[in-house]
């Protein structure tokens, strides 16, 4: 008997920034001790919330727009292999030079070895996920090449040391009078008469960055989407950072997750009218740059990112995370996200997107919590403009964590578990069962509780044991 | 039409008032329900905390149970989502196709209790008569998994005597979740805070949802800060005369 092929094992697993140090719940304790972090985000969250309802509502087929987005996502999937080679064609053919990168490490090579070859030690930078992903930054750092953000809230991001905790608003833990702070203390040769209102903020970065746009060689930028049948790739941008980017410098690189393609141009239309209205709550983005392969004075290098994305591919409960276009609109409903921020979640990919994209990218086992970090409220996937039901993903995900640790010793909840169903598998066995626990001391008492019960009693009681089952009630003749 | 009622295992063990007055209520409406007493947990906990082959066995005794019934009454969103939308796949995912097409037919005819007030006996005046103040918590799985949308609010606004005040921010999880109260105890609690300081916000005396588990956890949260404001299982109110 043959053996069936074992394509999880084979692709790569991610490396790079995607696991934290410690697990959702211990980190997330922190987080929701901070009244201050709950403040930013829980005010922060309620605008956007606001804001994306009003311009979706306006929209009368917005759900046929979002299984238009959910389809096309779908055929790119099924012939995800065919669209990129497609691309790579149109793209050399218009001058670019496609790189393929297995995983962060190489795609780190590959930018840290353009950059060199340039002969740059600074680059400026589009705001972007798949480097946030792979860790530009530091690899280039490594190397003694300085990554310049020019996104704002990326900026107060890197000037504060800080790590993104959204993925569109990556500074949303900020508030405004923390950013001043930040601005004082790290930006150099700012006007210590500085307000936090918000037009002074912009205009301190604005000078900041506009000396870093006009100076650099080299610019790297992410995709928001890629056509495969032309080569052209397509950067949305709120503050017209990416467009000085993507234009000025006489390098671009451009590094992008392979799942990011579109087939043709039309299909464009349905994503650019999903992704404004899903993360900014805008009917149209403020900048859309779209560029073909290399343009008159400007070199193009396109790095193709794996990281884990084929063996998530190969799953078929699980490949649906894929079709995510990074608008954050799961983030923003979610009422876990609301509580912790998104540095509970460890991973560049917080939230709901995040507790199922990111233990598959890495693999189930190294972030085996994430996929709990949720109450399965579902409020994920009525945001969600391309549909992903992350609620039952999360189950589906919930159930390899679990199995990964089968073959070691039962654990308590493993045990715990198993008896609940066998209790409850044979009605006899749940009848005696329901009245034996009516009577056991730590049903009576209430207040002094094992784990993981004693997590309950912390903020809430349990309620009076009913003097009759329902059952019993019933058999006595149920009046 | 033979209607039976799956009472679920936490209104069994711990609520057994919420399954006296829903067989109260639907005597009055002149059906008589029946309970098969082989009925015992729907499995939900095991699947969502990722034990789907301990559930397995848990949907085969839920299916053979209830398979001859013409329609099954549930006091529950949460458990009535977990026979709808996970008892046919648990099958699958382990390779019994039978049990799958048993589970399908189960589903079909299993209602939520104001989805089977409203739906299949059309009626929103049940005869209730309530004198308090009450707001309603429309629970995650009804809401979201079900869509029964307003069907318990049109249900109490034709309670007599009822005064039903809205729940700001209602459409908010409370924070319950099953295990993930216990698995992630901080965010859970954080989440019930809010909730708790909403329904205060109402000023009712009671605070009502379609999920005895739901209502537990936010009772239990009320109850440790002595807010005095009850809960109360809908079907508890529609019952009451």
């Amino acid at each position: 008997m043959t053996k069936p092929p074992r394509r999880l094992m084979t692709a790569p697993r991610g490396v790079g920034h995607l696991r934290g140090d410690q697990p959702f719940p211990v980190a997330a304790k922190a987080a929701v001790a901070d009244p201050q972090l709950r403040r930013n985000l829980g005010n922060a969250t309620a605008t956007i919330r606001a804001k994306r309802a009003a311009v979706v509502g306006e929209l009368p087929d917005w759900q046929q727009l979002r299984a238009a987005g959910a389809a096309i996502k779908d055929a790119v999937l099924a012939n995800l292999d065919n669209y990129l080679i497609q691309l790579e064609e149109r793209v050399t053919a218009r001058g670019g030079t496609v790189h393929w990168a297995r995983d962060a490490n190489e795609a780190n090579r590959i930018v840290t070895g353009l950059v060199q070859a340039a002969g740059a030690t600074e680059v400026v930078k589009v705001k972007s996920m798949a480097t946030q992903e792979i860790g530009l930054n530091e690899a280039l750092a490594d190397a003694g090449i300085v990554a310049w953000e020019t996104d704002l809230a990326e900026l107060i991001v890197q000037l504060g040391h800080d790590q993104p905790s959204h993925i569109l608003v990556p500074a949303i833990h900020r508030n405004r009078a923390e950013i001043r702070e930040i601005f004082l203390r790290e930006m150099g040769g700012v006007d210590p008469a500085l307000t936090d209102h918000p037009a002074a903020l912009a205009e301190a970065a604005r000078t900041h960055l506009r000396r870093k746009f006009l100076t650099a060689d080299v610019a790297v930028s992410g995709a928001n989407f890629a056509v495969a049948e032309t080569g052209t790739l397509a950067v949305v941008e709120s503050e017209g950072n990416g467009r000085m980017c993507l234009t000025l410098p006489r390098t671009l690189i451009t590094v992008m997750g392979i799942e990011k393609l579109v087939p043709t141009w039309r299909d464009l239309e349905v994503f650019l009218q999903l992704l404004p209205r899903s993360s900014t709550g805008e009917r149209m983005n403020p900048y859309t740059s779209m560029w073909t392969g290399a343009t008159e004075g400007q070199a193009f290098h396109l790095v193709l990112l794996d990281n884990g994305r084929t063996a998530t591919l190969a799953d078929p409960r699980g490949r649906d995370a894929l079709r995510c276009i990074r608008c954050s609109a799961c983030l923003n409903v979610c009422p876990v996200y609301e509580r912790t921020g998104g540095h509970a979640y460890g991973s560049v990919y917080p939230g709901p997107i995040g507790a199922v994209l990111s233990p598959q990218l890495t693999g189930v086992a190294d972030n085996a919590s994430l996929p709990f970090a949720s109450s399965l409220c579902g409020a994920c996937l009525d945001a969600c403009p391309v549909a992903i039901d992350i609620p039952s993903m999360l189950v589906h995900l919930r159930a390899q964590a679990v199995d990964a640790k089968r073959h070691r010793v039962p654990s308590p909840e493993q045990a715990a578990m198993a008896a609940a169903a066998w209790t409850m598998a044979e009605p006899a066995r749940w009848t005696r069962a329901l009245r034996v626990a009516r009577f056991s001391k730590w049903v009576r008492r209430r207040r002094a509780l094992p784990p993981p019960l004693s997590a309950w009693i912390r903020a809430r009681d349990l309620p009076e044991p009913p003097p009759q089952t329902f059952r019993d009630w019933w058999t006595d003749g149920g009046r | 039409m033979r209607v039976a009622l799956f009472v679920t295992c936490l209104v069994d063990g711990l609520f057994p008032d919420v399954g006296k007055a829903t067989v109260r209520l639907l005597r009055r409406l002149g059906h008589d329900v029946e309970v098969p007493l082989r009925q015992t947990c729907c499995g939900q906990m095991h699947v969502n905390t990722g034990y789907p082959r301990e559930a397995l066995p848990l949907v085969r005794n839920h299916v053979e149970t209830f398979l001859d019934y013409d329609a099954i009454v549930v006091p529950s969103g949460s458990c009535t989502g977990s026979i709808r939308h996970q008892h046919a796949d648990v099958a699958r995912q382990f390779g019994d196709d039978t049990l799958a097409e048993g589970a399908q037919i189960v589903a079909k005819h299993t209602y939520e209790l104001s989805e089977f007030l409203v739906d299949v006996l059309g009626v929103t005046d049940v005869g209730a008569y309530y004198p308090h103040r009450v707001t309603y918590h429309p629970t995650c799985h009804s809401l979201r998994l079900l869509r029964v949308g307003d069907r318990p609010l049109r249900l109490l606004r034709e309670v007599r005597g009822l005064d039903l005040v809205e729940l700001p921010d209602a459409e908010s999880c409370c924070g319950f979740g099953g295990t993930f109260a216990l698995k992630n105890p901080d965010v859970s609690t954080a989440m019930l805070a809010d909730k708790m300081s909403n329904v205060l916000a109402t000023r009712a005396e009671v605070c009502s949802a379609g999920d005895s588990s739901c209502l537990m956890h936010i009772g239990g949260g009320l109850s440790r800060l002595h807010a005095g404001v009850r809960t109360v299982h809908l079907a508890e109110i529609l019952a009451a005369s």
